[in-house]
C-alpha cells in the first residue's frame, strides 16, 4: 500500500486505502493462475495452444478481451467525446460484419488445416515465402506494439495516479511475463476472460448514473445538441458528404473501408484476437466463439461511447486534443473515461475501476507477448533455425521466448519515451499489413486458383503500396485528396482509404501473378480451399446450439441498433 | 482442474465485499466531499450485487475433489 501510495502526486484521482487493496488483490490473483497452471503448460500444444480445450465461451470471451484493452476503453471513449456517437461504427459494422465471417466462413479451414497460426495457414496454403514475410513483420510489429502499448499505460497511470512511469513498465512487464511464461496461452487466456468481467464490473456504473444523471438517453440527445452538434447522436444520417458530420468521412469509408477491408484484415487474420479461437475444443465451439464475442462486442459501445457522450454532457470543463492539453495544461479527450469514473466513483468503486484499466493494459500486453511467443516458435525459430528439436525444446523456448519478448517490449517503451514520435509511426506501421493480409488470406480460402508466388507478392505489394501512400501524405499533406479522395478527411478516414486500396492492389497482384504461374493441384489444396473441402458438421444438435442461428440473432440486433441510432 | 469460473468468482466476491463495506462505512461516515450522485448509494448496491453474483460463481464452479 505505501509503495502504491508513495508514487501518488500530481494527478487526477487519489486511490483511498481500499482502492489499492483492490487493486494489489488483483495483482495477486492474476500471478496466482499463472502458478497454478504452471503444470498444465508442458507440452508445446498446452503451452502454445492452451490444449486446444477451450469452450465456447472462454474462446469468445478471450478473443473479444484481447482486443478490449484500456487504451481501446480510453481512446474510444476520447472519440466519442470528440465525434460523437460515430466512433460506435468501430463496434458495430467495424467488427459484427467480420466476426460473423469469420465464424462461418474462415474458421472452419483454419480449425481443419490444425495450423497453429496465421501464417501457419499461409505456409500450408502459399508456401515458406509467404509465411516468412508475414512471421516476420507480424512478430517484429507486435513487440513493437506491446512497448508502445506498455509507455502508454505507464503514462495513462502517471496521468491519472501520479504512478511513476519506471514502477508502472516493469511491475505490469514483471506480472504479465511470470505469469504468461508459467502458464502460456492458457493462463493468458484465463486472465483475459477474468479481465473481461472487471471491465464491466468497474466501467458499468459509469452509464448507469451517468443516464440518471443526464436525465435519460433523451436528454441526453438535448443537452449534446446544444453543447455540440445534433449530429453527434447520428450513426449514417450525416454521412452523405465528408462535410456533413465530426469525422469528416463519407459512408464509402466507413462501409468500404472500415467494414469490408479493415476490420476484415483486424479481426480474421491478426493472428493476436485469431489464436484465441484456435484454442477451441470443436469446430461447434470454434464457430460460436466469434459469435459469442460479436454479440457482447455490440454492448461494449454501452461501457466505452456512452461515457465519451455523457461526458460531452455533464462534465463542466471543455476537454481538448492531446497536443492541446500538453500545452495548455487542460484535460484532454482522453482523460474523459477517468474524469467520468473521478466523477461517480468513491473508494472501493473507484479501485474496481483503475483495477479493469489496469487489467486491460495488461491482458493487452499478455496477448501480445503470447501471439509473438507463438509465432516466432512455431514460424521462425522451427522451420528456419531448428527444426529438429524435440517439443520439449520448444516449449523452453516459447517460455523464454515469452521472457525476452517482454523485454524487448520495455526496451521499444523506453525507446518511445526518448522519442515520442516514435509511437504514431509504430501504430501506422501495424496497419499496413493488416488489410493486404486479410486479400492474401481470403484469396487462398475461397480461390483454388490462388498460387504460392501470387500470394507472396500480393502480400509484398500490397504492403508495400500501404506504406508508400502513408509516406506520400506524410511529405505531401495535399496529396490526402487522392488517397482519401477529400483533403478534408481526418487520420481516420486516411486509414479508412488507404485500407481499400492496399487491399485492391494486393488482390490485383496476386490474381495476375497466379493466372501466370503454375496452379496447385486439387489434392494439394485439400482442407486449405473453399469448395476442395468438406466443412465438418457441427453435428445433429437442436437449432439454437447451431452456429447459424445465433450468427442470425446477431444479424438481426445488429440492423435494429444501425436503424434505431440511423 | 479449477474451472475458471471460479477464479471469476472470487474476484468479484473479494471485490464485492470490499466495495459493500466501503459504501457502508460511507453511509455512517460521510465524506467531506462526496462524488456526485452519492445520495444514490452506488457502492453499497453495485458492492452487494458483485459480492452476490461472485458468491453464486464460487458454489457453481467450487473445485470438485475427485
Amino acid at each position: 500500500m505505501t509503495l502504491f501510495a508513495a508514487f501518488q502526486a500530481q494527478h487526477l484521482v487519489r486511490l483511498s486505502t481500499i482502492d489499492t487493496i483492490i487493486v494489489v488483490f488483483y495483482f495477486a490473483l492474476v500471478l496466482a493462475i499463472g502458478f497454478y497452471l504452471r503444470n498444465r503448460a508442458k507440452t508445446g500444444e498446452d503451452f502454445f495452444m492452451a490444449g486446444r480445450d477451450m469452450t465456447a465461451w472462454v474462446a469468445g470471451l478471450s478473443f473479444l478481451s484481447a482486443n478490449l484493452g484500456a487504451l481501446e476503453l480510453m481512446g474510444w471513449a476520447g472519440s466519442a467525446y470528440q465525434y460523437g456517437i460515430l466512433a460506435t461504427h468501430w463496434y458495430w459494422i467495424g467488427a459484427i460484419p467480420a466476426m460473423l465471417f469469420l465464424a462461418l466462413v474462415m474458421m472452419p479451414f483454419y480449425y481443419i488445416s490444425k495450423t497453429h497460426s496465421v501464417p501457419g495457414y499461409l505456409k500450408l496454403r502459399f508456401g515458406e515465402p509467404a509465411r516468412a514475410l508475414s512471421a516476420v513483420s507480424f512478430g517484429f510489429m507486435t513487440v513493437l506494439m506491446s512497448g508502445v502499448n506498455m509507455f502508454a499505460m505507464a503514462k495513462v497511470l502517471q496521468i491519472v495516479l501520479g504512478w511513476d512511469i519506471n514502477v508502472s513498465i516493469w511491475l505490469s512487464a514483471g506480472t504479465v511475463a511470470v505469469y504468461v511464461a508459467l502458464g502460456g496461452l492458457r493462463s493468458a487466456i484465463f486472465n483475459e476472460v477474468l479481465q473481461f468481467f472487471l471491465i464491466w464490473a468497474g466501467v458499468l456504473l459509469i452509464p448507469i448514473l451517468g443516464l440518471h444523471e443526464a436525465g435519460g438517453w433523451s436528454n441526453l440527445k438535448i443537452q449534446i445538441a446544444h453543447r455540440a452538434s445534433e449530429q453527434y447522436v447520428h450513426l449514417w444520417s450525416g454521412l452523405g458528404s465528408f462535410t456533413g458530420n465530426p469525422m469528416g468521412i463519407h459512408w464509402t469509408g466507413i462501409v468500404f473501408g472500415l467494414g469490408a477491408i479493415i476490420s476484415m484484415g483486424y479481426w480474421t487474420t491478426d493472428f493476436l484476437v485469431v489464436q484465441r479461437i484456435l484454442a477451441a475444443k470443436d469446430i461447434r465451439s470454434a464457430e460460436m466463439a466469434p459469435i459469442i464475442g460479436a454479440g457482447f462486442k455490440m454492448l461494449v459501445p454501452l461501457i466505452v461511447i456512452l461515457p465519451g457522450l455523457l461526458g460531452l454532457a455533464v462534465l463542466p470543463m471543455q476537454l481538448v486534443p492531446e497536443s492541446v492539453a500538453t500545452v495548455t495544461g487542460a484535460h484532454s479527450y482522453n482523460d474523459v473515461l477517468p474524469l467520468m469514473l473521478a466523477r461517480y466513483c468513491g473508494p472501493g468503486l473507484l479501485g474496481l475501476g483503475i483495477t479493469a484499466l489496469i487489467a486491460g493494459f495488461m491482458s493487452g500486453m499478455a496477448g501480445n507477448v503470447t501471439a509473438f511467443t507463438t509465432v516466432w516458435t512455431y514460424d521462425i525459430y522451427r522451420p528456419l533455425i531448428n527444426s529438429k528439436g524435440t517439443d520439449h525444446h520448444y516449449v523452453k523456448m516459447g517460455r523464454w521466448t515469452t521472457v525476452i519478448g517482454v523485454l524487448i517490449s520495455v526496451g521499444t517503451a523506453y525507446l518511445v519515451m526518448q522519442f515520442a514520435s516514435i509511437m504514431d509511426y509504430v501504430q501506422a506501421l501495424f496497419s499496413f499489413f493488416i488489410a493486404p493480409l486479410f486479400g492474401t488470406v481470403v484469396l487462398g480460402m475461397l480461390w483454388k486458383r490462388a498460387t504460392g508466388p501470387g500470394g507472396f507478392w500480393g502480400l509484398l505489394l500490397g504492403t508495400a503500396s500501404s506504406i508508400s501512400m502513408w509516406a506520400w501524405v506524410k511529405m505531401d499533406p495535399s496529396a490526402l485528396r487522392y488517397v482519401a479522395m477529400s483533403p478534408h478527411a481526418k487520420t481516420l478516414a486516411q486509414d479508412m482509404y488507404q485500407a481499400l486500396w492496399s487491399f485492391l492492389v494486393c488482390v490485383t497482384v496476386t490474381v495476375v501473378v497466379s493466372l501466370a504461374t503454375k496452379p496447385k493441384t486439387d489434392s494439394e489444396l485439400h482442407g486449405l480451399v473453399y469448395g476442395l473441402t468438406e466443412v465438418p458438421s457441427v453435428g445433429n444438435v437442436p437449432i439454437y446450439q447451431k452456429p447459424h442461428f445465433w450468427a442470425g440473432v446477431v444479424v438481426v440486433i445488429f440492423f435494429v441498433l444501425n436503424i434505431y441510432f440511423w | 482442474m479449477v474451472s475458471i469460473w471460479f477464479f471469476i468468482g472470487i474476484a468479484l466476491l473479494v471485490d464485492g465485499v470490499l466495495i459493500f463495506g466501503a459504501g457502508m462505512y460511507e453511509l455512517w461516515h460521510p465524506p467531506a466531499h462526496p462524488v456526485v450522485l452519492f445520495s444514490l448509494h452506488a457502492p453499497i448496491w453495485w458492492g452487494g450485487l458483485l459480492a452476490v453474483i461472485g458468491a453464486i460463481y464460487c458454489l457453481k464452479f467450487k473445485p470438485k475433489h475427485s
